[in-house]
């Protein structure tokens, strides 16, 4: 029976993009993902429009005062058990904005974050080793 | 028949378990041959299971400040009408002596329950986007039965005036299918059309338009409840095309209505493909003007036996 439910949670991965004041690059990329020529479809990954439909958050930009509320507040209203995804070296630390008034800092300070995926942007293959490797953590 | 066996009719065959399994195969060759129009892999066959199964084990959330009973009543109709339908489709099917007067009329009205589970449960969420959603929906549904009923209407005609379902399946048997006539064809066209926006399918998906109101009215909805709304629509994607060819290409009478219901299916798959989205306006002005004079027309061609 939890072998069923893993099964059923590695198989069909529906993501929600959350874009927290990015730079844009990181979603140009994570669109490029969801285009057919790379076709994460295959893998079961659908891109939703409701976080509610969502098992894996993508996130993306560095987490400043007017973001931190919504970021939250999207990862509360996903239902659990979901994954969160980092995409980009903001994800990872401040990056070139750590002086900034505005940066309250990386993600894990306030939400769980699964995998993290360096790079600026990242590739489109690093992005699905990424998502390969946060569900290789499920299990 | 016993308790039981009814009970089984309802549950296992052909009811929920069986038309709900060969409803996901069919999103299977949805989501494949859409991947093969994309010039892409698509997923693999187990893909449709595999996301139900992991939509049941998700936590399910009720938006705060909605109606509760509603929300949950909303998916819920849907399955319900969609198990009946499918009992009653596959009896009359079997067994053509088995109908009663009117069950072409009840049948019309349990295809028209899923939109208004869809309507009820997206006006229930709290949320605009889903109300904005379900508006739309009940718009749609206002111009899509008109054509329907005109198009059922021809199939009485062309069955000598009788409501009773398994008697038009035994017409056409013995006096051949209603499709090989001008009258015919314009009622498949018709129904074809209205299948699309009964499913939501992509000319005529303003109810859930991705990309400007999200999911419409299945926003709100996650888990359990959410899995019912898909497995509503795997069904009726099965059942549909089953009840088209059942009351215009004389049903199942041998494995060859299997690739009929096939036919339909991809036909079905390759409009959704090849058509961007209408308006809500458009596609009112489509069903009420497009295809409530063409089914008119077929109306009276059936009426003079062509």
């Amino acid at each position: 029976m939890a072998n069923a439910k893993l099964w059923g949670l590695t198989k069909s991965p529906w993501v929600f993009h959350v874009a927290a004041a990015s730079c844009n690059n990181c979603d140009i990329e994570i669109l490029d993902v969801l285009t057919p020529r790379w076709d994460v479809e295959r893998f079961g990954i659908v891109l939703v429009g409701s976080p509610r439909h969502a098992d894996a958050l993508l996130v993306t930009g560095v987490l400043n005062r007017k973001s931190l509320p919504r970021v939250i507040q999207v990862y509360e209203q996903t239902p659990k058990p979901c994954l969160v995804i980092g995409v980009g070296t903001c994800t990872c630390h401040n990056h070139i904005f750590e002086p900034s008034y505005n940066v309250v800092g990386p993600y894990d300070k306030y939400i769980p974050v699964d995998v993290y995926i360096p790079g600026c942007p990242p590739k489109p293959e690093a992005i699905i080793l990424g998502v390969v490797k946060a569900l290789q953590r499920l299990q | 028949m016993n308790i039981l066996g009814i009970l089984f009719n309802f549950v296992v065959f052909p009811g929920f378990l069986f038309s709900a399994f060969v409803g996901l195969l069919l999103t299977w060759v949805d989501r494949k041959v859409t991947a093969r129009i994309h010039w892409r892999v698509g997923p693999k066959i187990y893909q449709p299971y595999a996301d139900f199964l992991k939509l049941l084990i998700k936590e399910t959330i009720v938006p705060e400040g909605s109606s509760r009973t509603l929300f949950f009543l909303g998916p819920l109709l849907g399955v319900i009408s969609m198990s009946i339908f499918a009992v009653m489709i596959f009896q009359m099917n079997f067994d053509p002596t088995s109908t009663f007067v009117g069950d072409l009329i009840v049948m019309i009205y349990l295809l028209a329950v899923p939109a208004i589970g869809i309507i009820l449960g997206g006006s229930a969420s709290k949320n605009p986007l889903a109300s904005v959603g379900a508006s739309r929906e009940m718009t749609q549904a206002f111009g899509y039965e008109l054509p329907f009923l005109v198009s059922m209407a021809v199939i009485v005609l062309k069955a000598g005036g009788t409501i009773k379902f398994g008697e038009i399946i035994a017409v056409q048997q013995s006096g051949g299918p209603f499709l090989y006539s001008l009258s015919g064809i314009i009622a498949a066209v018709v129904i074809l059309f209205t299948i699309q926006a009964k499913l939501s399918f992509v000319p005529f998906d303003i109810p859930e338009a991705e990309q400007e109101i999200m999911a419409g009215p299945y926003i709100e909805y996650s888990g359990v409840t959410l899995a019912m709304y898909k497995i509503t629509r795997a069904m009726m994607f099965f059942l549909m095309p089953l009840f088209l060819v059942s009351v215009l290409w004389g049903g199942l009478t041998s494995w060859w209505a299997v690739l009929k219901v096939l036919l339909f299916v991809v036909l079905i798959i390759l409009i959704k493909n090849t058509n961007p989205r209408l308006r809500i306006d458009q596609a009112l002005k489509f069903f009420w003007v497009g295809l409530g004079l063409l089914s008119i027309i077929g109306l009276v061609l059936a009426f003079y036996g062509k």
